[in-house]
C-alpha cells in the first residue's frame, strides 16, 4: 500500500504538529458554539480510533476492514456496565480496552491464517458476524434499539468538561502510540509491512508480532467506542457496522498512512464533510465514495504525503538549479 | 422431524445455494484471471435486481427478457469500472489495499444511485405466470421457480467449466492467470480479455440478482449483504477456484437452511461458524492444494 522508499521513517519533524494540534483542540470550546464542542469530541475520538486503526494499516500494512467492531464492542462495554449499574464509568472506560483487547485475541488468529486481501475480507465478515450478533441479541443489548440514558458521573456531566477530558486521554493515547512505533517493537512492525518473508527469515515470528498489533489497534478502537459512548449516552448498533470501518479507512488514507497525525486530519475533514452534506441531503455515501475514489486515483499518498512530496520536489528543483549553475 | 419438510429446507437452501454461487463464481473467475479482489461485486448483485424490477414491473418487458436485459447491463456497469477505474492502478505498488478501497468506494457510490433512481422503498417483480405453481416429485413438492433457479445454475456451471477449458478465449485467459506478460508477448490482446472476463463476471452477479429478485425483496443495501456471502463461499472453497466456488455456495446454502430450521434466529452465525473452522483445519480452502495460498 505504501509507496515510499522502504525504511521510510514514519512520521517526522512532527513537533509542531502536536503543538498545532493541542492548541486547535483546546481552543475549540472558545469558539463558544456547542456544535462547535460537540464536532470537536467527535473528531477526537474518530482521530483516535483512525491512528489506532493506523497502527494496524499505516505501521505493520495490515488492511483491516473490521475495526468497527472493537469500536462498538468498546461502547457497548461502557453502556452495558453503566446502565446495568454493574460499574462506574472511572471501572468501565479502562475495562473497554480490556474487552477490545479480548475480542482481537479471539478474532486476531482467525484472521492472520491468511494475509493480504484475505485478511482483509476475514476481518470483514467476522467483524459483521459480531455486528449480528449485538444486533439480534435484544435481551443483553437491547437489538437494533441500542442502549439510551446512560448515565455518567456527576463530574463528567459537562459537555465541556466531558471535553477536556476526551482531549486528554486521548492525547494520552496519541503520546502511547508514539511512543509504541519508536520503541524496537514497532520497528519491527514496519518490517513486516515493509517485508514480511524477510522479516520471518530473520527470526520473527511475524504472526505473532501481526496479533500484537491488532490486539493494540483493538485497544485503542474499543477506547475510542467507549468514549464516545459516555459522550452522547446512547450507543447504537450501527456502531458496528460495516461502513464505520470504511470511514476510519477512508479518514486514514485521506490525511496519509504514512504520516503520525494524517489519520487525525483525516477524521476532521471527514466530520466536518459529513456534517457539511448532512444539512443539504440524505445521500452522504456518494459523497464518501466519491472522495475515496478520488484519493485512491489522484492522491494515493493522502493530503500529508502529497503535501509533502509537493515540498521535497520543490526544495530538490531549488536544488538541482543551484547544481546547474555552478561552473 | 418429518421427511418431507426436511426436503423442502434442502430444496430452499439449493436455490439459495445457486444464486450464491453465480455471485460467487464471478467473484473466483475475477480473482482468479484479473487478480483483483472485486469488494464491488455485490453490487452488481443490486444492480441486476433493480435492472431486472425496472424492465419487468415498470417498462413491462416479458420476464426473461428483462433477466436477460439486467445480466446485460450489470456486465456492460462491470466493464465500464473495469476500463475507467481499476485499469488505472493496475501495477502500482501496494495494488491489493487499493483494488479494496476502490471498489469500496463503488459500493456505497452504486447504493447511493440505486436510492437516487428507485427510492428506498422494498421493491418485488412477480414470477412468471407459467412457473408460478409447484412441481411434485413423488411425497416431495417443490416450487417450480426454484427447479427453473437450479437448473440455470448447473448450466451456468457446466458452461463455464467448457468454456474456460475447450474454448480458444478460455485457454487464453488461463495463459494471462499464470502470466499475464508472457501471454501478452504472445499475442494475447490481455487488455481486452481482461474488460470481457469482468464483464462477463459482472453480468453473471447481475443475473443472480434478477433471479433472485422474484423470491428476495429487493432493497438498496442487499449488495453488502451478499458480498459477505460470497465472500464465505470463496473461502470456504479456495479464492481463484471455480469448483471451490460451488462446493463453498452448496455448503453455505444448506447449512443456513438447516440452521433456519433449528436455531431461526442466529441461522446466520452457523455460516460463519463453518468459515471458522476452515480456517483452522485447511486455511486454503477445501478445494485448493496445501500452502496455495500464504
Amino acid at each position: 500500500m505504501r509507496d515510499d522508499k522502504p525504511g521510510a521513517k514514519y512520521g517526522r519533524d512532527e513537533w509542531a504538529q502536536w503543538g498545532v494540534a493541542l492548541v486547535v483542540f483546546a481552543a475549540v470550546p472558545l469558539l463558544g458554539k456547542k456544535h462547535f464542542v460537540n464536532m470537536g469530541n467527535e473528531i477526537l475520538v474518530m482521530g483516535l480510533f483512525a491512528m489506532g486503526f493506523n497502527l494496524l494499516y499505516g505501521v505493520t500494512g495490515m488492511l483491516s476492514f473490521g475495526q468497527a467492531a472493537y469500536y462498538g464492542v468498546g461502547a457497548y462495554t461502557v453502556g452495558l456496565l453503566l446502565s446495568k449499574g454493574v460499574a462506574p464509568f472511572w471501572v468501565a472506560l479502562p475495562a473497554t480496552m480490556a474487552v477490545g483487547g479480548a475480542l482481537a485475541l479471539v478474532l486476531g488468529p482467525l484472521c492472520i491464517r491468511l494475509s493480504g486481501v484475505y485478511f482483509t475480507m476475514l476481518t470483514l465478515a467476522f467483524a459483521e458476524m459480531v455486528w449480528g450478533i449485538v444486533f439480534k441479541w435484544y435481551d443483553f443489548t437491547g437489538g437494533d434499539n441500542g442502549i439510551q440514558g446512560i448515565p455518567m458521573p456527576e463530574a463528567l456531566h459537562s459537555p465541556l468538561r466531558y471535553y477536556y477530558f476526551t482531549l486528554a486521554v486521548v492525547f494520552v493515547s496519541f503520546w502511547l502510540i508514539r511512543r509504541i512505533v519508536d520503541s524496537p517493537f514497532g520497528a519491527v512492525l514496519q518490517s513486516i509491512r515493509e517485508n514480511p518473508e524477510r522479516t520471518g527469515f530473520i527470526g520473527v515470528k511475524v504472526r505473532r508480532y501481526q496479533l500484537a498489533a491488532m490486539v493494540l489497534s483493538g485497544v485503542f478502537a474499543a477506547l475510542a467506542g467507549g468514549l464516545f459512548a459516555g459522550y452522547q449516552h446512547s450507543i447504537h448498533p450501527d456502531m458496528l457496522h460495516w461502513t464505520k470501518s470504511g470511514e476510519v479507512i477512508l479518514m486514514s488514507i485521506l490525511g496519509g498512512v504514512s504520516s503520525f497525525f494524517g489519520p487525525l486530519m483525516g477524521a476532521g475533514i471527514i466530520v466536518f464533510i459529513e456534517d457539511m452534506i448532512g444539512k443539504y441531503t440524505e445521500f452522504w455515501e456518494i459523497w464518501i465514495g466519491g472522495i475515496m475514489l478520488a484519493i485512491v486515483i489522484f492522491f494515493p499518498r493522502g493530503l500529508i504525503g502529497t503535501f509533502d512530496t509537493w515540498i521535497t520536489r520543490w526544495r530538490n528543483h531549488g536544488k538541482h538549479a543551484e547544481t546547474a549553475a555552478r561552473p | 422431524m418429518d421427511g418431507n419438510l426436511l426436503a423442502a429446507q434442502f430444496i430452499g437452501g439449493l436455490t439459495s445455494a445457486m444464486s450464491l454461487f453465480l455471485v460467487a463464481s464471478g467473484l473466483t473467475l475475477i480473482f482468479g484471471v484479473v487478480n483483483v479482489f472485486n469488494f464491488a461485486h455485490g453490487s452488481f448483485y443490486l444492480l441486476g435486481a433493480y435492472f431486472a424490477y425496472q424492465a419487468v414491473a415498470v417498462s413491462g418487458v416479458g420476464f426473461w427478457a428483462g433477466v436477460l436485459l439486467a445480466s446485460l447491463g450489470a456486465g456492460a456497469a462491470g466493464v465500464l469500472m473495469e476500463y475507467f477505474f481499476l485499469r488505472r492502478i493496475y501495477g502500482r505498488a501496494g495494488e491489493a489495499g487499493f483494488q479494496i478501497l476502490l471498489t469500496y468506494s463503488f459500493i456505497l457510490i452504486l447504493d447511493d444511485v440505486v436510492k437516487m433512481i428507485w427510492g428506498t422503498d422494498y421493491k418485488s417483480i412477480s414470477k412468471p405466470v407459467a412457473l408460478a405453481g409447484s412441481f411434485s416429485l413423488g411425497e416431495v413438492t417443490m416450487p417450480r421457480y426454484d427447479l427453473v433457479v437450479i437448473v440455470i445454475g448447473l448450466a451456468v456451471a457446466f458452461g463455464m467449466w467448457a468454456a474456460i477449458r475447450k474454448t480458444r478465449f478460455g485457454r487464453n485467459l488461463r495463459a494471462i492467470s499464470s502470466n499475464r506478460e508472457m501471454a501478452s508477448s504472445l499475442g494475447v490482446n490481455v487488455p481486452l480479455a481482461l474488460s470481457l472476463v469482468f464483464g462477463l463476471a459482472t453480468a453473471l452477479g447481475g443475473l443472480s440478482g434478477a433471479i433472485s429478485a422474484p423470491v428476495r425483496t429487493v432493497t438498496p443495501g442487499a449488495g453488502i449483504e451478499v458480498i459477505i456471502g460470497s465472500l464465505i463461499v470463496v473461502v470456504i472453497g479456495g479464492l481463484g477456484n471455480f469448483w471451490g466456488a460451488l462446493v463453498g455456495a452448496l455448503v453455505i446454502g444448506e447449512v443456513t437452511a438447516f440452521g433456519i430450521l433449528f436455531l431461526p434466529q442466529w441461522a446466520i452465525l452457523f455460516s460463519y461458524a463453518v468459515m471458522a473452522l476452515v480456517l483452522i483445519f485447511r486455511p486454503e480452502g477445501l478445494l485448493m492444494k496445501r500452502g496455495a495460498v500464504r
